[in-house]
């Protein structure tokens, strides 16, 4: 039970907020930021534990809001129901992508390539396509009951992007610990060897990327309900698939916490661009594009990293047991 | 059936986009075949040569063709700090790592640009962007006929330099057997800044051919890219013809799904010939790389 030790206390600890405050800048930061953490886990999962890095997650975040929105606004559908199928239609794009690319055997800069381009079709499909509204985009009726996924308060949302990211943490945890888990690890560090001894390493892969597209998927059902409005450019557009990738990155690849620590850090770095410049366009990208390069040559292990080092110097107090660091 | 009236002037203005293609390719396809990385900062190096065409332009009065002379160095000389002083330390030998470093790059270039210019599309207007050269009974545009003419003078120039100098005998050599020629006395950090280097000079060549009948947005460059990856992996990773023959194989692709399908779906046709290219033939139509 240690090990779920620090995810009942990370959460307990952000469930707390709304006692504390309610002020909606601070809750619409970190909702946010809590969406960030989840569409990061999901890429976590599949580049951080098995060593395959999409450069294309939006390909399933914006299924994920597509079909939630779509199914409510065409179909009439339950906001809820919307919400779950939503995530099922990310899970089956990511199962879908994955037969194709690692049945041909695509990885490295291959597979980022790939997910790139899957993602760019589909943002161009969906700038072309009747369903998705094209050029003028889906909008979401305000309906703010919460039989239609729609509240007066932030504090409700930010109560359900807190259980899904728990779900996240507590779901990576659990996979990190089990056969399935090693298997990934296996193949991020040598797929021949786990292939060698009987990993079906094709197999291992695509259920890492359903899992990832399921959650990633999530996260973009649940940003339709929050903003109500989505087009090509948000649902399937490339700050996501980078978002997505920055988090766990900053945060600390292939750990639980990872993604929800990079999240955060993220999140106050683009608040912080913005106070000092207002909102001019294209600088937070700029400092998320910096950033990602100063990482990974100055802190390949991230925020999770730089930890384990400060533990491990200043030793006693050290618990031996944290994640790959 | 469409007639050959239609037909011909489709297919000889599809090889001279095709062409410009190919350079950007060419780029791309020097850098994967000697460093085994896929730069995604090439879009991106491609917008800020666009940037400095168009400035050189504006400011200095410089025309584009003759920008070309000064931008081709200077781009050189970026390409080869980036990769000598960036990617290179920053990615710890780790194939991943680089990915993040050149994609890192690429947003952080891509959005100084759009911050600094704002997304403003601008043009240049050139006396002879709208002359016009006969040919076959078509009728093509004079900067896209010299677009044509110099991407294949500076492959030919690029083809001569890798086969007769002995820089280019020590990127191929470096290609073909990293440790052997590390071994045998070739400093690989700086072969693969000079190829970086190369790469980056080809997109600001590529940059100057375009100016005149392109326009120039901090996103312009995107428009490319995706094509280059395209025309990189049907030409064969790290093939240099493959890439020349599968550009203009690509620009003749676009111009006649164009006339076929429309504007809009001529794009996707593009994206969807990349995957399936990558699914069903990562090596390429034309390469044998291993």
């Amino acid at each position: 039970m240690r090990a779920a030790a620090p995810i009942l206390a990370a959460v307990v600890l952000l469930a707390l907020v709304p006692v504390v405050t309610t002020s909606s800048v601070v809750l619409n930061f970190l909702v946010i930021a809590l969406l960030i953490a989840l569409v990061g886990q999901g890429w976590n999962l599949l580049g951080g534990y098995a060593g395959q890095y999409s450069f294309g997650h939006a390909a399933f975040f914006g299924t994920g809001a597509y079909v939630t929105a779509i199914l409510q606004v065409r179909y009439g559908v339950n906001a809820w129901l919307g919400f779950v199928i939503g995530i099922a239609a990310g899970a089956a794009v990511g199962a879908a992508i994955g037969a194709l690319v690692f049945r041909s055997g695509l990885k490295g800069s291959y597979f980022a390539l790939v997910t790139l381009a899957f993602a760019e079709v589909l943002r161009i499909v969906a700038s072309v396509a009747p369903i998705t509204g094209a050029g003028v985009g889906t909008l979401i009726k305000l309906d703010l009951r919460p039989e239609a996924f729609q509240f007066q308060s932030r504090v409700p949302f930010y109560s359900i992007a807190l259980v899904l990211v728990a779900i996240s943490l507590v779901l990576v945890r659990a996979i990190e610990a089990s056969r399935f888990g090693a298997y990934l690890v296996a193949v991020r560090e040598n797929e021949d060897a786990a292939k060698a001894l009987g990993v079906d390493t094709t197999l291992v892969k695509l259920g890492a990327m359903a899992i990832s597209a399921a959650m990633t998927a999530a996260g973009g059902a649940f940003y339709a309900q929050y903003f109500l409005f989505l087009d090509s450019g948000i649902a399937y557009g490339p700050w996501i698939s980078i978002e997505a990738l920055l988090a766990p990155i900053i945060g600390g690849v292939g750990t639980v916490f990872g993604p929800l620590l990079g999240a955060i850090v993220v999140k106050t770095l683009s608040e912080l661009a913005k106070l000092v410049t207002g909102d001019a366009p294209g600088l937070d990208l700029v400092i998320y594009g910096s950033v990602l390069v100063l990482v990974v040559a100055f802190a390949p292990r991230g925020i999770a990293g730089l930890i384990a080092d400060l533990r491990s110097k200043f030793g006693a107090a050290a618990s031996p047991e944290h994640g790959r660091g | 059936m469409l007639s050959t009236t239609i037909l011909i002037p489709a297919i000889l203005n599809g090889l001279m986009t095709g062409a410009v293609y190919a350079l950007v390719a060419l780029g791309l396809t020097l850098i994967y075949g000697v460093l085994h990385i896929i730069n995604f900062a090439h879009g991106a190096l491609l917008t800020a040569a666009l940037f400095a065409a168009f400035f050189a332009y504006s400011l200095l009065g410089l025309d584009p063709y003759v920008a070309a002379l000064g931008l081709a160095p200077l781009f050189f000389a970026i390409g080869y700090g980036l990769q000598r002083f960036v990617i290179g330390p920053a990615a710890h030998g780790e194939d991943r790592n680089i990915l993040l470093v050149t994609l890192g790059l690429a947003v952080a270039i891509e959005n100084a640009l759009l911050f600094a210019f704002r997304a403003d599309t601008r043009t240049v207007n050139l006396p002879y962007a709208f002359d016009v050269v006969e040919f076959a009974g078509a009728f093509l545009a004079l900067p896209r006929v010299v677009a044509f003419g110099a991407v294949l003078a500076v492959a030919l120039a690029l083809w001569i330099a890798m086969r007769f100098t002995d820089t280019g005998k020590a990127i191929r050599a470096v290609a073909r057997e990293k440790l052997g020629a590390e071994l045998s006395g070739i400093d690989v950090a700086h072969v693969y800044a000079v190829t970086f280097g190369l790469g980056t000079a080809c997109v600001a060549i590529a940059a100057c051919l375009l100016l005149p009948t392109y326009y120039v947005n901090p996103y312009a460059g995107n428009a490319f890219v995706l094509v280059a990856f395209t025309v990189v992996v049907l030409g064969g990773m790290g093939s240099v013809a493959g890439a020349l023959l599968a550009g203009l194989f690509v620009g003749v692709v676009e111009s006649l799904s164009g006339l076929w399908l429309g504007e809009s779906l001529g794009q996707i046709g593009i994206f969807v010939m990349f995957i399936l290219v990558l699914l069903l033939r990562p090596s390429g139509l034309f390469g044998e790389r291993a």
